[in-house]
């Protein structure tokens, strides 16, 4: 296997591991939504997280030949094996950080997955076309619950604040790119997403201000996910999930 | 009181309901009736959300990336029934809010069934196959239903209840065909789910507080006792076919009947759970309450947004 499909999975399973790990996240509202509604449409938003996972982790699975499945790479691997940006596993907190989170995602993955759809390589292309539906759609039901929130009460405008805080170091790691990404960016198969920065910031500011609120440019960013170095909270989410292929491997569920 | 336009007006009620026709949310209707169909289907939608979360509690611990979408999609889809069922009763002039209150101070009932503890994945299995397999045969039997509404829930509701039921069934069956441990994860969650599951059909039809009424106004289309034997029948067979031990060493095909015999249920487990002593009922309300009270906040803040906007609105405008 040569570098470039070396990278290439490398990249599947980065991008698997992001959506695993986020729909895991949104999973965990239903049945504790503020409305019922919310229980579904957060659901909803999960399920197609986890689509996501399962077709960038079926790609890589057929990259590497069929070794292993979808299933072993998101539930045979500990903490240090996932590589997912550090936004996409912090817990959940209130329902203003989850949309907060989910709005910064969905005005990120818009234009990320919308240029992923050139990508040269066709499956690749394929799920990016898929998945950018999904996400404009997300966006449309985000965007307005940060406005609400926003502009709501004292209480859900602090919560907003709050979620803005904790979530402002996170941002950064979201647009670096490693010497192995940027490879497969010159072979014209993934995205170069520190050029989507600087519009990401205008885009998100403009919405902001609208709602008198504003997202500080934090200097300190936190990275380490795409290396396996994580918060601390992923090794919790991990071992809830991964539950029953550890404590019963091998076995067809 | 009665007055004589009331008295015309119940008369033309019971032809209607002789006559097999549908009543419609604007239509006269006996108060009774109207009581009645409120207390049952607010029941029903409560059960949907309750039942969230027995299943709920598997999401983030379900095996494959499949299964997870697969579960999760479930619980959606009974959040879903949720939302119709609460429409459709609140066309019967009483509020969504109104109705979480009632639940949340334990007025209204919810299927007992959701009262158990979902111990192991194999749960997961039981409760589509067994409880949705006994909602099912309950909703079918609704379809027919006197109260438009209530009908049209049932027939929309029913449609992906049968995705439910094969999705828990797969679940067993692969269990069962797996490991020795698996298969024994398999017997013991259906045996702990069996007979909850024959409770949902109510106590025996010469026990049943409210079916008179509401088989007198086709409310209720078939009695407790006969579902739970379509059900049993229906159900034997497939635990056969798992090759699974029977959960009740009674059952037994007579011939004569053409019907399988059973064991009784123990009542007094069953009145125990409904009257809110079951392993879970404090569990799932608490729950409940938890979820709709950290919510607050959030339904103040779009409440207070709405008015901001009105406010605006009005201003633009003068
Ligand atoms: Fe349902
Ligand atoms: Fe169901």
């Amino acid at each position: 296997m040569n570098d470039k499909q070396q990278n290439t999975i490398r990249f599947l399973i980065g991008l698997g591991d992001d959506s695993v790990v986020l729909s895991h996240r949104l999973s965990e509202w239903c049945s504790n939504a503020p409305y019922l509604e919310e229980d579904i449409a957060l659901s909803n938003i999960a399920l197609d997280y986890i689509g996501r996972a399962r077709m960038f982790y079926q790609y890589a699975v057929e990259l590497e030949g069929n070794k292993r499945t979808e299933d072993d790479i998101a539930y045979l691997r500990n903490e240090r094996q996932y590589t997912n940006l550090l936004i996409h596993e912090l817990p959940i907190n209130d329902f203003a950080f989850t949309m907060v989170r989910q709005y910064f995602l969905d005005v990120f993955y818009c234009e990320y997955l919308k240029l992923l759809c050139d990508s040269s390589d066709e499956q690749i292309s394929a799920i990016a076309n898929k998945a950018v539906k999904e996400s404009r759609y997300h966006l449309k039901r985000s965007q307005p619950w940060i406005t609400q929130l926003a502009e709501g009460t004292s209480e859900s405008k602090e919560r907003i604040q709050l979620a803005l805080d904790e979530l402002e170091n996170f941002v950064g790691e979201m647009f670096l790119m490693e010497d192995w990404e940027l490879m497969l960016v010159d072979s014209g198969i993934a995205v170069d997403r520190k050029n989507l920065e600087a519009n990401w910031n205008s885009e998100v500011q403009a919405f902001l201000n609208k709602s008198e609120m504003c997202f500080p440019d934090s200097q300190l960013q936190i990275r380490g996910g795409r290396n396996g170095i994580h918060t601390e909270h992923l090794g919790h989410m991990l071992s809830e999930m991964q539950y029953i292929q550890r404590s019963m491997p091998g076995l067809e569920w | 009181m009665q007055t004589v336009n009331d008295a015309e007006e119940q008369l033309k009620f019971d032809q209607r309901i002789i006559d097999e026709q549908k009543i419609e949310p604007t239509d006269w209707m006996p108060d009774d009736y109207r009581k009645n169909l409120i207390r049952q289907m607010s029941q029903h939608a409560h059960s949907e959300v309750i039942g969230m979360q027995p299943e709920g509690n598997w999401i983030t611990r379900a095996p494959t990336l499949r299964r997870k979408a697969v579960l999760l999609s479930k619980v959606q889809d009974e959040g879903g029934h949720g939302l119709y069922l609460y429409s459709a009763t609140e066309s019967l002039g009483i509020t969504r809010s109104k109705l979480i209150e009632l639940l949340q101070t334990g007025v209204a009932k919810y299927a007992s069934i959701f009262n158990y503890p979902t111990l192991t994945w194999a749960d997961m299995g039981a409760i589509g196959w067994l409880v949705d397999g006994a909602a099912i045969v309950n909703q079918i039997s609704l379809q027919r239903t006197s109260y438009g509404p209530y009908a049209r829930a049932m027939i929309r509701i029913c449609k992906e209840e049968s995705f439910h039921q094969r999705q828990g069934y797969e679940i067993m069956t692969v269990l069962a065909k797996g490991s020795v441990e698996q298969k024994e994860m398999a017997q013991d969650a259906m045996n702990r789910n069996w007979w909850p599951s024959l409770m949902m059909f109510g106590p025996h039809d010469s026990d049943s507080a409210h079916s008179g009424k509401s088989m007198k106004w086709k409310i209720k289309r078939q009695s407790n006792d006969y579902l739970r034997q379509k059900f049993i029948d229906q159900t034997v067979p497939q635990i056969e076919a798992l090759g699974l031990e029977m959960p009740d060493p009674e059952l037994k095909w007579n011939e004569d009947r053409g019907h399988y015999d059973s064991g009784e249920i123990n009542w007094e487990e069953f009145y125990q759970v409904i009257n809110g002593s079951g392993p879970c009922n404090y569990q799932r309300l608490k729950h409940h309450k938890k979820a709709h009270k950290d919510g607050e906040w959030v339904r103040t803040a779009v409440r207070a947004y709405q008015e901001k906007q009105t406010a605006k609105n009005q201003t633009n405008v003068a």
